[in-house]
């Protein structure tokens, strides 16, 4: 409900809706009840639960990787893991579309950083090469970029990362529980899990409450526990949250049936959209966010009113958040929407481009 | 390359970026004078790195405020 008016979400990162999954909410009630409110502490101190255990072993399991680390928000998690791999004298060569989070953990780790044009192979590869002998390197991937909900060519880039030397972390937030035959990510998709040295993920979108984490399966990972502050200098999720995170992760194990009606959402409402005449990030369907490009910021706005209007939210993303300027309404579905209500969002935003004098 | 030959080099390379025709001098900054925008740095940037072959960091072209300091920047880099 929003203004007293039934309203669709179309904006939330809740893609394989287990914000309101029966087994869920139960596991963090029992835990509310049982283990209280938080830990009032660091992991490394007080703050490790059998909770926080169970969630990683729940992450091991998922990714099949030897390791798993679990931060209090995805954003400390690529803040600490980039930060304490990459430190002064090293390289980081990253996609210059990167989330916030990402150049943040490039920042504090004082490595040099080097940006190359987004999804450009050939760039990426230049700039590899340049490195000065003897220096540690660093490439930093997303698996789906979030604004214009289009996905990384891992499979090459991950490859040119390795001839070069390079160690490879990736960013899988937007692509867990729904890309890749086991939901593992767009580098699972692609065949190329196994050569990823870093994933990183967060609770906080297909996983449905909050906190971060990064999968690996270096030898030596389980040092970085103790040197990696954003993971020491912080309180531990509380154990409601890690209870709803283990068990919503564990569903997602066998979630085949509800990735593919997300995929046939995006399909179809891609498909829609661009039958009405909209304008997508994307040729294809890439991910679970749609992209519909608006012509301006004023027309952009004023369409966001109108679906709101319609009873239909959307994201509105406006420079300087966006790449090359453009404002876009950022549609990002769910695997419980029905396919009828797909055909009603079409409509409405046949109806408010209309009105708007977009289409 | 010796600076003059680098500067050289480089004022071919601006030109296509230099959209208001402004004078350059070795003054002449480029968020201020030129108003370069975050991606016009990038694609400067690339260019001068790839006709140079180096690497300009992130954390080296925030030093970098006006034409002169990019030149000296690329002859030292080119070492």
């Amino acid at each position: 409900m929003c203004n007293g008016r039934e309203t669709i979400l179309l904006g939330t990162y809740n893609y394989m809706g287990m914000t309101f999954d029966p087994d869920v909410i139960e596991a963090g009630k029992q835990a509310l009840d049982d283990f209280g409110s938080g830990t009032t502490g660091s992991r490394v101190l007080n703050g490790t639960y059998a909770g926080h255990r169970a969630v990683e072993e729940a992450l091991k399991e998922f990714y099949a990787m030897d390791h798993a680390m679990v931060f209090s928000t995805g954003y400390q998690a690529n803040l600490g893991i980039i930060s304490t791999i990459a430190g002064k004298g090293d390289y980081i060569v990253l996609d210059i579309d990167s989330h916030a989070s990402i150049w943040d953990g490039c920042k504090m780790g004082d490595a040099e950083v080097v940006p190359f044009k987004h999804n450009d192979i050939v760039a990426m590869e230049k700039r590899l090469k340049r490195i000065p002998e003897g220096a540690g390197k660093l490439v930093v991937l997303e698996g789906v970029y979030s604004m214009l909900g289009d996905i990384a060519p891992l499979k090459e880039m991950i490859r040119v990362a390795k001839e070069n030397g390079a160690m490879v972390l990736v960013d899988e937030a937007h692509s867990m529980g729904f890309i890749g035959p086991n939901g593992r990510g767009v580098a699972e998709d692609q065949g190329v899990l196994d050569d990823v040295d870093f994933v990183i993920g967060t609770f906080s979108k297909s996983v449905g409450t909050v906190g971060g984490f990064c999968v690996s399966n270096h030898p030596k990972f389980e040092i970085m526990r103790l040197v990696c502050r954003p993971h020491v200098f912080t309180a531990s999720l509380p154990p409601s949250v890690v209870a709803t995170a283990c068990t919503s992760i564990r569903k997602l194990m066998h979630a085949g049936n509800k990735r593919a009606h997300l995929w046939e959402n995006s399909k179809t409402l891609h498909k829609g959209l661009r039958d009405k005449g909209f304008q997508l990030g994307t040729e294809e369907p890439q991910s679970a966010i749609i992209a519909v490009i608006m012509p301006d910021l004023e027309r952009g706005a004023a369409m966001w009113e109108a679906l709101l209007h319609e009873g239909l939210y959307v994201n509105l993303a406006r420079p300087p958040a966006t790449p090359a300027g453009m404002t876009l309404l950022r549609c990002s579905l769910c695997a419980e929407h029905s396919a009828e209500q797909v055909q009603t969002i079409i409509g409405m935003f046949e109806r408010a481009g209309k009105t708007v004098g977009i289409i | 390359m010796d600076r003059a030959a680098t500067a050289a080099k480089i004022a071919a390379l601006i030109e296509p970026f230099n959209k208001k025709g402004v004078e350059v001098t070795d003054t002449t900054t480029f968020a201020g004078d030129l108003e370069f925008d975050s991606l016009t740095v990038m694609d400067f940037v690339a260019e001068i790195e790839d006709a140079f072959d180096i690497i300009i960091s992130m954390n080296q072209q925030a030093e970098i405020e006006n034409y002169g300091q990019l030149i000296d920047a690329v002859t030292k880099l080119q070492g």
